[in-house]
């Protein structure tokens, strides 16, 4: 089979690429999906607070997905659920298998990613104990409850203070659990302002901040979990442990982009993101491989994702239009307080009137300033009243900095006191 | 009666922890924010606090076992207790459109169940 795009993925990333790349003309494209249902993780999120930015109103997670799977049976684009890819190739051959066509072969003009993230599990956080039932990751909590309709505890601590985290212990608790503390072992909490006062302060749950589960107890289902204060070196303190019975230990620790097809095919990976390493164009390390959404890197708003996956698909469209190779571009480099950008090279781009860096600071930072040198010279200079690793920042860079710097050989995104 | 409500701004990350002070029903005085909207927030939380709540129904004859679904408008923080007993007894049967009306004016808040997902009939 020929295809000029294909999607591997039909979350919200994969969903917006595949309407973006038919806007540009290209009207051959697959999206691959390997769940029964197009929308991804917002097929779960039942709660409100999606779309702000994108559709201007509040809309929950299958909302937000249902317009544009609407948008996609419009378009007539098409889909396959129920599909896993298990290979791309470095001239862009996609191999998947579902039941009904058994191996499908594609040869494809570009490759936009869209997997998205996988939770963190127990087994990343080393807590000693038996193996027993009633820990669940928080996401897969969440599913349980609102797709299938089973409740997985009654009695429940919350490691990891996430959003998912938060969500859940309203949803828990409006399913008649009781949730009996959130514990993050940080000074502060990752999660919006918002979820902490809506999901925690409303019902009255603690959030112990500083405060980690140092043990599991329980054979065949969780009885208990010891929960400890963590010195500043995040290390518990042995004098602080506390028995707290629970039947459900949730688990809201982090998310990882899921790039097992990425490191296959042989995309250059940022060790910081665990993303791919992309240009301005989103293009990876492959040329015709585009990455976009929660594989790229974790995104705390869905608008966001929309956003990026629509450039990534565009430019998939004219990769296959213009079959462009780009030079290396412009390095983008991270100063002071900057964990990671994406992209990390830009292409000049007249086409385009701005070009978009997403990035993180790596920890709550009060009235500094967000600074992008071009070389010596800086460029853009703004002061924030706060900066927190939870929030994702962005600067938007004119084109007619790149017209009028055309020897810029890197840029650089760094926080600054003054 | 004069009482003192400590609560924290959701306007932004820096989560200001706002001071209002409450006698006979009215704010007389509002401290710790740092912006318009903190000021707002803390007269609409304090006197009159509402959420948007979200929940699952059951559904027989779908293609999926649960229908999502929100309230319409946000409703009273104090009546969420009895809008979610009043779900708990709901059956719905499919097919089930996104906007559909499951219980109109719930708990006399004048706002409407209504589902968030669509449901195919099997």
């Amino acid at each position: 089979m020929k295809k000029d795009i294909v999607i591997i993925g039909g979350g919200p990333a994969g969903l917006s690429a595949a309407v973006a790349a038919h806007e540009q003309g290209i009207t051959d494209i697959l999206i691959l999906e390997r769940e029964n249902a197009l929308g991804g993780i917002l097929n779960q999120c039942i709660h409100n607070g999606f779309g702000l930015h994108v559709f201007k109103e509040e809309l929950t997670g299958p909302e937000y997905a249902q317009r544009y799977i609407d948008k996609i049976a419009e378009l007539k684009i098409a889909a396959k659920l129920g599909t896993m890819v298990i290979d791309i190739t470095r001239d862009l051959r996609v191999i998947a298998l579902n039941e009904t066509d058994g191996v499908l072969d594609i040869q494809a003009k570009a490759v936009v990613l869209a997997m998205g993230c996988r939770e963190r599990p127990r087994g990343a956080l080393n807590i000693p104990g038996y193996r027993p039932a009633g820990v669940f990751s928080a996401g897969t909590a969440q599913k349980y409850v609102n797709i299938d309709g089973y409740l997985p505890g009654r009695e429940i601590v919350i490691l990891g203070s996430g959003d998912i985290g938060l969500i859940m212990a309203r949803r828990m608790t409006l399913e008649g659990a009781h949730v009996k503390m959130v514990c993050e072992i940080l000074p502060y909490s990752g999660g919006l302002k918002r979820n902490i006062v809506q999901c925690l302060d409303d019902y009255g749950i603690p959030l112990r901040l500083s405060h980690t589960v140092t043990k599991i107890h329980g054979r065949e289902r969780v009885e208990g979990v010891t929960v400890a204060r963590v010195d500043a070196n995040l290390k518990p303190i042995a004098t602080s442990e506390e028995y707290v019975t629970c039947d459900t230990l949730m688990l809201s620790v982090g998310l990882i982009p899921e790039n097992e097809l990425s490191r296959k095919a042989g995309v250059a990976l940022n060790p910081t993101t665990q993303g791919p390493l992309v240009n301005s164009h989103l293009e990876t390390s492959i040329p015709g491989v585009f990455a976009c959404g929660n594989v790229l890197h974790v995104h705390d708003l869905v608008d966001y994702v929309s956003e990026e996956a629509a450039l990534a698909g565009k430019f998939a469209a004219d990769h296959v239009k213009n079959k462009d190779t780009f030079g290396s571009g412009i390095a983008v480099s991270c100063g002071t307080g900057v964990r990671y950008t994406v992209p990390t090279t830009i292409i000049p781009d007249f086409n385009e009137r701005t070009t978009t860096i997403r990035f993180r600071v790596d920890n709550v930072y009060h009235n500094h300033f967000v600074s992008v040198f071009f070389g010596g010279d800086r460029m853009y200079h703004k002061q924030k009243r706060i900066l927190t690793p939870g929030e994702m920042e962005q600067v938007l860079l004119p084109k007619q900095w790149f017209a009028n710097q055309p020897d810029t050989k890197t840029i650089r995104v760094m926080l600054e006191e003054e | 009666m004069r009482e003192t409500k400590n609560l924290t701004c959701i306007s932004c990350p820096l989560g200001c922890q706002l001071e209002v002070v409450v006698e006979d029903g009215k704010i007389v005085q509002i401290a710790n924010y740092s912006c318009i909207r903190g000021k707002e927030y803390a007269e609409k939380e304090v006197l009159s606090p509402k959420r948007t709540i979200t929940s699952i129904l059951p559904v027989a004859g779908g293609d999926v076992p649960m229908v999502s679904v929100k309230t319409s408008e946000p409703i009273p923080k104090a009546k969420i207790g009895d809008c979610m007993r009043l779900l708990k007894d709901l059956k719905i049967v499919a097919p089930i459109e996104i906007g559909d009306v499951i219980l109109a004016n719930i708990c006399d808040t004048g706002s409407d169940i209504v589902a968030t997902k669509r449901v195919k009939r099997l």
